[in-house]
């Protein structure tokens, strides 16, 4: 719809009438304290009771707060959604820190998982950042990031604001105040689905479902364990995250059921490029970016034998995890917990 | 010579920023400088010192910081071309939030953090709201979900605006940042343009030095609060 055609609504139509069909509407007048005038009227008349002078404070007049109020329902009404519209994303070569053109080229679809393995301060962070800015030859390490098979335009780089890749790391915490519950249906509310409650129900089984001790929605977000925050955050990136793209740093061993995580994560179509040196998560994905000297030094597959490997990962995991479990317990170890690996299992890692 | 204002909450990242991104400009450091207005103290001097960039502190003092700024920030300009710089940019805080720096058709950058609460975009003025670029840092602490509902209410104050994220420890982000810096326009003077937003109007008698209380010493533009029963 055009500027026009919101000025001919606005000036006809009375504001309870708008906030129906426009719920984000109430924000905006309560973020110019105007949230308590006449519903009853259209907004150019109930203007007219409002004092210039507060409507001055906002650097605002009678005439302009209808065309802001216009050009913000624009703007909420554009789709500038970019799940779904990515069907893919290339990372062409540059080069590394000594120069050396890293000759790879490497596409990652939509419910594909990559790994980036390699020792810390190698360049991992960098070939993030350059994914987020969608590179174009132009960054210090020279790689080109495509779109759907092309280079974007500059106009695509700069519009993407942010929204193309989503981060989930160790360090990120919870800050605002909020039950589980409000929290997730805040952050459904931003993403304008329809129905905030029913997301945020969906969100928050699912969370419990990743997480080793469950929680209730009334929980403060900021009171919840470590693996439990991992878990609503990656039940919440998988479920309302509006960026197409996930980059996932080091998830910890405590607490969350990782493997699921990953695989939540994949079947909600998100490509996912995971810096990590866990074998069960390394080996699980597709493809291993191997990162040297700040460039990418080669690009694994993931083989037959690594895949088969897994189960015998699996199960050492396990043995580990029981022996914290005991030691959660109070129990002394004996080695009865621990059970003889054959060695045919252990050759064949 | 290119202007860039940059203003935001103290402590938000804004110094943190500016260095991030001058040193993803593709221009000589010695070509870059920085004007930094405050109220009353400010060590940044000592980070762009570091870097070799060029800098000046002024001291608002007892003046409103806005209003100082809009008196220095011709001779700041003309400080600029003085030094032969092909980059400069402002740093200021905003105090009362009420006030911004920006100026029509000068590049005009935000900085705010992501630890400030979700609602701090609805709760800052005309910084935000008339801001070009609205640049969010510590995204690398809070979780993705209080990232998209903050930029979110940044958008519903301020509908046009780009919104960047940028960690300022790591600099990931500022590249973007920088090709806007590089891609803005050339000044000679500031002469003749206008604030996008005009400074507080009061001038009372406490902007003069009273300091008694009570309503006989109450002088000039003033503003009752109404309290309800
Ligand atoms: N974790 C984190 N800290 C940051 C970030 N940006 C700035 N800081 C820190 O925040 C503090 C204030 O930053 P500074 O640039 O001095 O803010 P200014 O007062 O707005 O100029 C410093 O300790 C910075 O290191 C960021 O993106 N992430
Ligand atoms: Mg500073």
């Amino acid at each position: 719809m055009e500027l026009d055609a919101y000025f001919t609504e606005v000036s006809t139509t009375k504001i309870s009438e708008l906030l129906t069909s426009y719920p984000l509407a109430s924000d905006y007048l309560a973020n110019i304290r105007l949230g308590k005038i006449n519903h009853e009227l259209t907004l150019p008349e109930a203007l007219l009771d409002v004092d210039e002078d507060i409507l001055e404070e906002f650097g605002l007049t009678r005439d302009s707060v209808v065309l802001h109020f216009c050009a913000f329902l624009s703007a909420f009404s554009k789709n500038t959604e970019l799940n779904g519209e990515i069907s893919s994303i290339t990372i062409l070569g540059g080069r590394n820190k000594s120069g050396k053109p890293e000759q790879v080229e490497i596409t990652v679809v939509p419910g594909e998982i990559v790994s980036i393995v390699g020792p810390t301060g190698s360049g991992k962070s960098r070939l993030l950042e350059d994914i987020e800015c969608l590179a174009q030859r132009d960054t210090p390490t020279g790689r080109q990031i495509l779109l759907n098979g092309a280079a974007p335009t500059d106009e695509r780089r700069f519009a993407t604001g942010g929204k193309l890749v989503a981060q989930l790391s160790q360090n990120m915490n919870f800050v605002m105040d909020l039950t589980v519950r409000e929290f997730l249906e805040m952050h459904a509310k931003s993403r304008m689905t329809t129905d905030p409650a029913e997301t945020a129900d969906r969100c928050f089984a699912c969370a419990n479902t990743l997480a080793g001790e469950k929680f209730t929605p009334e929980t403060k977000v900021t009171q919840l364990s470590g693996g439990q925050s991992r878990a609503l955050m990656i039940a919440d990136t998988a479920l309302m995250s509006a960026s197409p793209i996930i980059l996932i740093d080091e998830i910890e061993n405590a607490g969350i059921d990782r493997r699921e995580a990953i695989k939540l994560l994949a079947n909600h179509e998100k490509i996912i490029l995971m810096s990590t040196h866990d074998p069960l998560l390394a080996l699980r994905a597709d493809k291993r970016i191997v990162i040297k000297n700040g460039g990418i030094a080669k690009i694994l597959v993931t083989t037959e034998t690594e895949r088969q490997s897994l189960d015998h990962i699996q199960q050492m995991d396990e043995i580990l995890q029981n022996l914290r479990n005991h030691l959660r317990k109070g129990d002394t170890i004996t080695m009865e917990m621990i059970p003889k690996m054959e060695d045919n299992h252990v050759g064949t890692l | 010579m290119k202007l860039i204002t940059v203003a935001g909450p103290p402590s938000s990242g804004k110094t943190s920023v500016i260095l991030k991104t001058i040193a993803q400009l593709k221009v000589p450091n010695d070509k870059v400088g920085v004007v930094k207005f405050d109220s009353l103290t400010s060590f940044d001097h000592l980070r762009y010192d570091e870097q070799g960039i060029a800098n000046q502190t002024g001291f608002a003092g007892k003046i409103c910081p806005d209003h100082f700024f809009v008196s220095n920030i011709e001779d700041a300009v003309q400080w600029g071309k003085r030094k032969g710089l092909s980059i400069l940019i402002t740093e200021s805080a905003g105090l009362c939030n009420r006030c911004s720096p920006h100026i029509n058709g000068i590049l005009s950058v935000c900085v705010i953090d992501n630890l400030s609460g979700v609602n701090t975009p609805r709760k800052i003025g005309p910084m935000l709201k008339y801001a070009d670029i609205i640049v969010v840092t510590k995204g690398d602490i809070v979780s993705q979900a209080e990232r998209e509902v903050f930029a979110f209410n940044i958008k519903e104050v301020n509908a046009n605006a780009q919104i960047l994220f940028i960690n300022g420890i790591t600099g990931q982000g500022a590249f973007l940042l920088a090709k806007y810096w590089q891609d803005t326009l050339d000044i000679d003077t500031l002469k003749d343009r206008k604030l996008r937003f005009t400074m507080p109007a009061a001038i009372c008698s406490y902007c003069t030095g009273e300091t008694m209380i009570g309503d006989t010493y109450q002088m000039g533009m003033l503003k009752r609060m109404e309290f309800e029963e």
